[in-house]
């Protein structure tokens, strides 16, 4: 099976295509892939916990590995303890590790 | 063991949150002792222009000093200078004749698509990152 990553840069409150990535991404979890989605700049804004997508993150948490970008969270005061159970931080580095990941197809939206 | 990172940038400087993030991950890369080839295409040519300057805010009365703005030159700069010869940069050449932007810091070199491709074959990984 391959392996993915989805990194998000926008929030499902400025696009609607950004639930259809979340869906995308469970979708190939679905099908057996690995898929990370990788929440950076304002696609962050979506796990805190107190969110309305929270719920979307939080299922797709439980077949995906969700990671949210401290740097981004950082610059947006949400604090690594009001994620949203199933997402956890992840720092660039993680994400070079991803990136570099053999065989691990990157998909920037 | 060190790999190599491809990743091509679109985004003018002072644009859009996606420079930052390009530049972070190509930080990281290097940190972790990787080699890090980015192509610049169309407004992402002019991340490396030299003429880049900061400059005061007359709204606020603040000066150079007080305002510190990072040019986008200055972080290709620090990368290169950290990278000990593991970063290659390509401006494409057609979009710099386009705009004019050819006078660059020491580090970038003129290029065009075939140099990307020959770069996708032989990286490890290559990151797209496209305007929206």
């Amino acid at each position: 099976m391959g392996k993915y990553l989805v990194i998000e840069t926008r929030s499902p409150f400025g696009s609607d295509e950004v639930l259809g990535d979340y869906e995308t991404a469970g979708g190939l979890a679905s099908r057996g892939h690995e898929v990370t989605l990788f929440l950076t700049q304002n696609g962050v804004l979506a796990a805190r916990g107190t969110s309305t997508a929270a719920r979307r993150l939080a299922a797709l948490g439980e077949g995906t590995t969700v990671l949210a970008d401290e740097f981004a969270l950082r610059a947006r005061g949400i604090g690594t303890d009001e994620l949203v159970l199933g997402v956890a931080s992840a720092d660039a580095g993680r994400l070079v590790d991803l990136l570099l990941d053999d065989g691990r197809k990157a998909i920037w939206r | 063991m060190p790999k190599t990172l491809t990743v091509l940038l679109m985004d003018p400087p002072y644009e859009d949150e996606r420079t930052t993030t390009a530049f972070r991950i190509t930080d990281a890369a290097l940190g972790k002792g990787h080699n890090v080839r980015v192509f610049a295409y169309e407004g992402a040519v002019s991340l490396t222009m030299a003429d880049q300057a900061p400059h005061p805010n007359p709204v606020k009365g603040t000066s150079v000093d007080d305002e510190r703005h990072p040019t986008t030159k200055d972080w290709a700069s620090a990368l290169f200078g950290s990278a000990d010869g593991r970063l290659e940069w390509i401006n494409c050449g057609l979009c710099v004749d386009e705009r004019g932007a050819g006078n660059w810091i020491e580090g970038p070199r003129r290029g065009g698509p075939a140099d990307f491709t020959a770069w996708v074959k032989s990286s490890d990984a290559t990151l797209v990152i496209p305007t929206h």
